[in-house]
């Protein structure tokens, strides 16, 4: 895939950006002794929120709070680093669907906490989501990121 | 290959190297980043923390419950009655059958984890026949006396546990500690002035162990925040504010009336003691705390609660002044004890040390507000002038904006007043200084902090436990005669003003309530209406 000189740049930006965004997440809950999103799961809302409080259980939150941290850091890797960026951005995709619907942003169903800004139906997380989306289908690792190594066009030709 | 192209393989090979690795610095500036936020944070919650210095746990006072079984009577096993004698280990199996009917899996399951007290309920006196049948089908060895005075002079009965009407508390409790038995009486400790002074001399005189029934002095937060108060976290606390709201008829004390009940199941007379001569009345017999002649109303049957939970944190003992005010404006339904009620104590000698200057603060206020008809949730309240600490089954500490203690924290940024400096819970077992504003709405909440690990221990079953403790091992009992005497002492006094329309008055020197020539306060604690013309109730 080609891409224009301002394509690239803002696809490459978006990645880092989100990259960013989901490694400095992960990092924040492996660094801060006694992290837990057992509040945020026991909290949710809406038609999921059995489901949501099954993994905020006593029995479950410990495999949830470890996923949680290392699925963030995973994905924030793979798109810094631009290398299995589709993969990335699926799990990514799949986290951001269960943020949405744990504490969905829909009429009359109060908000998790305090936000900085208002919200119907689409949020946020939602946005992420499918700006997450993009950078599955626009991928730029191959152009700027690790993939660089891996792609057979752009290796150095030896004379 | 010449050197044109050499140069030109580098720059390409540079180039790849460049673009492949754009993400690393990224990586280490995140990294760095999460590092100095978490150590900023981590800082500033130990910074506070160290400046607390709060102990959340006490030392376990070893209470070893082996050798020969204690010998237990009760007296009035009515609903708070077969409550105590299950925490002692003896449920009714109709008790277990209800529950099994309910499904209610967690009370059979924390009935059944209960501890072996090792006690044996060997008697029961109750005056109705179906609460005596009760004691007797939870436990083969239990004999039914049908006057106290034999059940506590019983050569089979070793301690009492007395949960009567408020009437019989003083009289049953006395016969026992005279008999030499061990007593555990239910709140409040008596029902009458002269009483308490009465019961008082019986339990210094006896060597027997005396507990009054304020088993919140078991729960872990009112321990935590004794060490609050005796490291000034709070500063002077100038006003103490505790609420009762509910808005039910068993709140207000309109209890089931069983269908068994007539003048052969109840021995009347018996029940009535010192109470007024009235024929058979099952609604004074089944609802008896809404009526002064039995009960206490607010002040003796609910504030008692909130002044001993404050009274075992603070220890600030008798008020010199007492007000009340209220009336009956929710259930006017016969009664005559208020549904509404405030009473207002005054210690002005009372502090709990300053951060300012000598001299500047000493005194204290304590407010009590109650209605029968609204059931909103109002915090208990201790305001200081350096923090203010909620008080329930957990606490908040929030540090006041014009703190003097904190102010250089403050100043700092290190405390936020609009977030808990502390925050603590029994449950989770965990300590914690709260410093973000998310953590603030799940603490507040209350989904933060789960019961996990442990199981959950019935506070009564506690008390009863360093009861029996003390009996067996000669360790302290934490609501003891003097614990008792205040509480008791202090209701008397929130209830007489009520009923006379003026602020009563202590005299800590001679211990005495003080009364107008010829009035008698007893008598007029009794009585059924007010003194006030133009009040009713």
């Amino acid at each position: 895939m080609t891409y224009s000189k301002p394509q690239l740049f803002f696809l490459t930006a978006l990645r880092l950006f989100a990259g960013w965004h989901f490694l400095f997440e992960g990092f924040i809950k492996f660094l801060t002794p006694g992290w837990t999103a057992q509040g945020y799961l026991l909290s949710a809302q809406g038609p999921f929120a059995p489901f949501f409080q099954w993994l905020g259980s006593d029995a479950l939150i410990g495999i949830s709070d470890t996923l949680t941290a290392v699925a963030l850091s995973a994905v924030g890797l793979t798109l810094i680093l631009g290398i299995w960026e589709k993969a990335g951005a699926f799990i990514g995709i799949a986290m951001l669907a269960f943020f949405y619907l744990a504490h969905p942003s829909w009429p009359g169903i109060p908000a998790a906490g305090p936000s900085e800004g208002n919200y119907f139906i689409v949020n946020k997380n939602l946005v992420e989501l499918a700006a997450l989306g993009v950078l599955a289908w626009f991928p730029t690792g191959h152009l700027l990121g690790l993939g660089v190594f891996f792609n057979p066009q752009n290796q150095v030709q030896h004379g | 290959m010449d050197k044109h192209h050499a140069a030109q393989g580098a720059s390409k090979g540079r180039r790849k190297a460049l673009k492949g690795l754009i993400g690393l610095p990224f990586i280490g500036g995140i990294a760095a980043g999460a590092y100095a936020e978490v150590r900023k944070k981590q800082q500033e919650k130990d910074q506070i923390l160290r400046e607390l210095n709060i102990e959340a746990e006490r030392p376990d006072i070893a209470s070893d419950m082996s050798g020969d079984p204690v010998r237990i009577g009760i007296v009035g096993n009515g609903g708070r009655g077969q409550h105590l004698v299950r925490v002692l280990g003896f449920a009714t199996p109709a008790w277990v059958q209800a529950m099994q009917e309910q499904g209610n899996t967690g009370a059979l399951e924390a009935y059944q984890s209960q501890e072996n007290l090792n006690v044996k309920l060997t008697g029961v006196c109750d005056v109705f026949e179906v609460n005596a049948e009760l004691a007797q089908s939870a436990s083969p060895d239990c004999k039914r006396y049908r006057h106290y005075e034999e059940l506590v002079n019983s050569p089979d009965i070793d301690a009492v546990v007395i949960a009567t009407p408020d009437h019989w508390h003083a009289p049953v409790a006395i016969a026992a500690l005279q008999a030499g038995k061990h007593v555990y009486v239910e709140k409040p400790m008596t029902h009458k002035i002269a009483e308490t002074y009465a019961l008082r001399e019986a339990a210094r005189s006896s060597k027997a162990v005396f507990q009054v029934g304020h088993q919140h002095r078991q729960t872990q937060s009112f321990i935590t925040a004794q060490d609050i108060i005796r490291k000034r976290i709070l500063g002077h606390v100038s006003l103490v504010q505790a609420n009762t709201n509910r808005n039910s008829d068993n709140g207000a004390w309109q209890y089931h009336i069983h269908e068994k009940a007539s003048p052969q199941t109840i021995d009347w007379d018996l029940f009535l003691g010192n109470a007024p001569r009235i024929p058979f009345n099952k609604e004074h017999f089944f609802r008896w705390r809404k009526w002064w002649a039995y009960g206490s109303g607010l002040s003796g049957d609910l504030m008692t609660h909130d002044y001993d939970r404050v009274n075992c944190i603070l220890d600030m003992g008798m008020p010199r002044f007492v007000t009340a005010s209220g009336g009956i404006y929710t259930h006017r339904d016969g009664r005559d004890v208020p549904d509404v009620f405030q009473a207002v104590m005054e210690y002005p000698d009372f502090t709990t040390g300053s951060s300012r200057e000598a001299g500047l603060e000493k005194g204290m206020t304590f407010v009590y507000s109650a209605t029968l008809g609204n059931q909103h949730w109002r915090e208990t309240l201790l305001m200081g002038h350096d923090g203010t600490l909620e008080l329930g089954n957990q606490l908040r500490v929030h540090a006041d904006p014009n703190s003097t203690r904190y102010q250089h924290l403050i100043e700092s940024g290190v405390m936020d007043p609009s977030v808990p400096i502390y925050a603590y819970d029994p449950a989770s077992g965990n300590a914690d200084g709260v410093t973000s504003a998310t953590s603030k709405y799940f603490a507040q909440k209350g989904l933060l902090w789960t019961y996990r690990g442990g199981k959950r221990v019935d506070s009564a079953m506690l008390h009863l436990r360093e009861w029996l403790g003390a009996i067996r091992n000669g360790t302290p009992v934490s609501c003891g005669i003097d614990e008792g005497f205040e509480e008791a002492m202090s209701a008397h006094m929130a209830g007489l003003s009520w009923k006379l329309g003026r602020r009563m008055e202590w005299d800590a020197a001679t211990e005495q309530m003080i009364a107008q020539p010829g009035e008698d306060l007893d008598a007029v604690l009794l009585s059924p209406g007010r003194a006030i013309a133009g009040m009713m109730g």
